[in-house]
């Protein structure tokens, strides 16, 4: 093939020319149609098998969940007319409307939902996201191959009704929002294997469907004409866009080329405030970046005190409002702000002012052993990039002022970091992040567990893990907001991690884009804009 | 004959197979995997994963495999886009690489060697003097400098063009020139330098004694010897601007196989890299043929020896 390839490509080369002639001819301007910009190309668009943010965008165009999310972020039915839930959480009936149809008007019924379930459990589907339905009754064995997919805890009671029987109770509905959870077409999956994601082939059940996918440029979808919502859905087609570099991405948007943008390139917020004024379209996100202390060897592990004094000492006011600078809120826990009916812990380092923390950071780290004799000598290792060099450098810098500790950093190429920080043997602090998958403190809390894999810290408290334990076990949902926020505050207490701030999403709108809500998901799926013309 | 072009033939095997096993050796040494990511899949997936990939399999399997796979024809399925092969991969970026280099090179070609032939005709004048500062200008501004502010000027201030993306003719001028823009500067100065050598040699002297001058001789004797170096230079340039295309690509947000080689190797996508790594190698083979061959016919002192 090697020796083809370059006459078949000479040939292909022609026809693309000759298409790009022939297209220029057409008018490439449409006016109900959305461009927007989706940041690195998309993994994969078998939601089972995605793991990009970039795929999770036009999979939540393609797809709806049993459940769905509003423009605000709102549990709303998806392809569930209704749900219900029994006292201890544990058993969930799902019923399906009446106008669940796929893309192709077939209806969608629940034997669909259960083999979209197996699908997604079954190892052999390599779902790398297939934890995040670990509740369902069996899905740990199953994953684990000590059961077939058909032992999973989901059955169809009938055509309409679906019944999800979990090991312990969890926010069931909310994990249906999630691409995992999303009704795949495991027939054509079957059938087509890897082929079954191409436009012409992909069956979908969301508000659009694919038309056309050209790897590295752009993904088109078409409004679904068998939605059940599609007479609300304004707009006719969207066009995703590859846009890999931010800065490339500003300038399409301000050439008029895309409607709204992935991202908008770190740096000068006042800049991007200035010239583009309410289009730039800044908001909380359900996120949080920190930097972890590696608890398993010196010197910060069994050192409480001088992983709170190192907290203590950098002021998270200055670092929000100089170094990252996008509006992000300085954090002093884990768990972002502003998730509903949660008791956030407040941690009193939150409620001290910048000199009390660093008159109180200054004892801890004397009491922990050092001091202007015996400074701590410690490195930060981040994964190659220039706002996590500023960040680090800052810190480094506060840290040197307030403590006199003598900070290296090390940058890393994104994998060679990804498999230090896990393997833990050379990581003392290191750059740490978490973005919520669902809008529940358990997504950050979990991260955490003791033997958990993401859990990179080596934080191992069996305190804390329990009570996740007995919040998952909780009957009431007020209960068990309650034993998670107990749970975030023993893990703030530790100090096993030093929180920086709470992320924010950054995009740009154009003004013809009419209902773009920000959400702290930041999820913005097409079905809720609408296109206007009386701006340009 | 046979014989030469099987020699031939034998090289550009061995080259290939060295490309491709030193490729694999690197790849393999890099720490981290295609897996590897914020965060960990589940340990039975991650199992499943490997074994699915080969990647359970001790490292010379794991070669032996590829290469047997390789020489079916076939270059493995894409570790970061399961949804298609590393074959289809290329095969949609490969012809939009082919067309924005060939057509860079051509436009360089065509602008250097016209600029330089002026420049060198006119040595010393001032129209030569601003010429060879702007090819200096042209040879140490880098890419990633000259196509974003093309996209500035052109795309954004005059709008007369779109600011990236792919699908129409207009969608290919920027990143044509801007691949261009240093191989022109080259070319230009290549020529320039080679127009002034020819102008001083004997048998242009001779020519101008003949009587032979302004454009007849420009035409008749001066082009074809002056234009031996650029001539050498397209095949360093033509691989340059398939291999070289990445940041470009980037910036445009177009759909080449140049993004594959940086891309790929950050995600470990361990057969796209050692895909897109052949196709180069196939392809640097064959433009060296090429030129071999062009360059012997062009060159008077292998071609036409009773001339000048």
């Amino acid at each position: 093939m090697p020796a083809l390839v370059l006459p078949i490509s000479i040939f292909v080369m022609l026809r693309a020319l000759a298409l790009i002639l022939i297209a220029a001819l057409a008018a490439p301007t449409n006016a109900s149609t959305l461009e927007r910009g989706n940041g690195a190309e998309p993994d994969t668009l078998d939601a089972h098998r995605a793991q990009s943010l970039g795929a999770f965008n036009v999979l939540r165009d393609l797809y709806d969940g049993l459940v769905a999310e509003d423009a605000d972020g709102a549990l709303v039915p998806g392809l569930a007319e209704a749900w219900r839930v029994s006292t201890d959480r544990r058993v969930w009936t799902f019923t399906l409307g009446a106008d669940a149809r796929w893309s192709d008007g077939r209806p969608l019924v629940a034997r669909d939902v259960v083999a979209s379930f197996r699908r997604a459990l079954d190892p052999a589907t390599l779902a790398p996201y297939s934890n995040l339905l670990a509740p369902i009754a069996n899905a740990t064995a199953i994953g684990a191959g000590r059961a077939p997919a058909k032992a999973l805890g989901i059955a169809a009671l009938d055509a309409r009704t679906v019944l999800v029987i979990l090991d312990r109770p969890a926010p069931l509905d909310r994990l249906m929002t999630l691409p995992i959870a999303f009704i795949v077409d495991v027939d054509a999956a079957v059938r087509l294997g890897a082929r079954h994601t191409r436009a012409g082939n992909l069956i979908s059940n969301g508000a659009y469907r694919l038309v056309d996918w050209q790897p590295q440029t752009e993904i088109t979808l078409e409004r679904n004409r068998f939605y059940r919502d599609a007479d609300k859905v304004a707009i006719e087609r969207v066009r995703w866009h590859a846009t890999e570099d931010p800065a490339s991405e500003l300038k399409r948007f301000i050439a008029g080329d895309l409607d709204i943008t992935d991202s908008v390139p770190p740096g000068n917020f006042e800049a991007l405030k200035a010239r583009f004024g309410a289009q730039l379209r800044i908001a909380p996100l359900y996120g949080t970046f920190y930097f972890g202390f590696n608890l398993r060897r010196a010197p910060f592990a069994a050192a409480p005190k001088l992983r709170e004094a190192l907290s203590l000492a950098i002021d998270r006011d200055i670092l929000t409002r100089h170094v990252t600078g996008f509006g992000e809120a300085p954090a002093y826990g884990l768990v972002p702000p502003g998730m509903s009916d949660y008791p956030a812990p407040v941690a009193p380092a939150a409620l001290m002012t910048q000199s009390a923390r660093v008159a109180r950071a200054r004892t801890l780290y004397a009491e922990a052993g050092y001091g202007a004799e015996r400074p701590l000598t410690t490195e930060i290792r981040y994964n190659t990039s220039r706002p996590h060099r500023r960040l680090a450098l800052s810190v480094a810098a506060m840290w040197r002022e307030t403590l006199g500790v003598k900070t290296r950093l090390v940058n890393e190429e994104w994998k060679v970091f990804v498999v230090n920080r896990r393997a833990g043997r050379v990581t003392e602090v290191f750059r740490g992040t978490w973005i919520a998958d669902y809008a529940d403190p358990m997504s950050f809390l979990e991260t955490f567990r003791s033997g958990q894999p993401l859990n990179v810290s080596g934080y191992d408290d069996p305190a804390f893990d329990a009570l996740l334990d007995r919040a998952s076990a909780a009957g009431g949902a007020r209960a068990r907001m309650t034993l998670l926020g107990e749970a975030e505050a023993r893990l703030n207490a530790a100090h096993a991690i030093l929180p920086v701030y709470h992320y924010t999403s950054k995009q740009l709108v154009a003004p013809r884009v009419r209902g773009f809500v920000a959400n702290p998901l930041d999820r913005q799926p097409t079905r809720f804009l609408s296109l206007t013309d009386d701006v340009r | 004959m046979i014989r030469r072009i099987a020699g031939r033939l034998l090289e550009a095997l061995l080259t290939l197979w060295l490309l491709v096993t030193l490729t694999f050796v690197l790849l393999k040494a890099a720490p981290g995997g295609p897996f590897d990511a914020e965060r960990d899949v589940p340990p039975e997936i991650a199992q499943n994963l490997a074994r699915a990939f080969d990647l359970d399999q001790p490292l010379v399997t794991q070669y032996a495999r590829y290469l047997a796979r390789v020489a079916r024809g076939d270059l493995g399925p894409s570790f970061q886009y399961p949804d298609f092969s590393v074959g289809e991969l290329i095969a949609a970026g490969l012809p939009i690489t082919l067309l924005t280099g060939s057509l860079a090179l051509a436009l360089a070609l065509l602008v250097g060697t016209a600029l330089g032939a002026w420049a060198g005709w006119r040595a010393g004048a001032a129209s030569d003097r601003a010429l060879s500062l702007i090819a200096a200008l042209g040879v140490s501004v880098p890419k990633f400098v000259a196509a974003p502010l093309l996209i500035l000027v052109v795309a954004v201030w005059l709008d007369w063009l779109p600011a990236g993306g792919w699908g129409t003719w207009q969608h290919a001028v920027l990143p044509v020139i801007a691949l261009a823009l240093p191989n022109m500067a080259v070319v230009t100065r290549l020529m320039r330098s080679a127009t002034i050598e020819t102008l001083d040699s004997d048998f242009v002297r001779a020519a101008r004694a003949r009587g032979a001058e302004g454009l007849d001789l420009f035409v008749g004797d001066v082009l074809r010897p002056a234009f031996a170096p650029v001539l050498a230079y397209t095949a360093p340039a033509l691989i340059a601007v398939l291999t070289g295309s990445t940041v470009v690509e980037q910036v445009f947000g177009i759909p080449g196989i140049g993004r594959y080689f940086v891309q790929g190797a950050l995600n470990r996508d361990y057969t796209l890299v050692l895909g897109v790594a052949l196709v180069a190698g196939v392809l640097i083979v064959a433009v060296n043929v090429v030129v071999d061959a062009l360059r012997a016919v062009l060159d008077p002192r292998l071609v036409d020896s009773s001339r000048g």
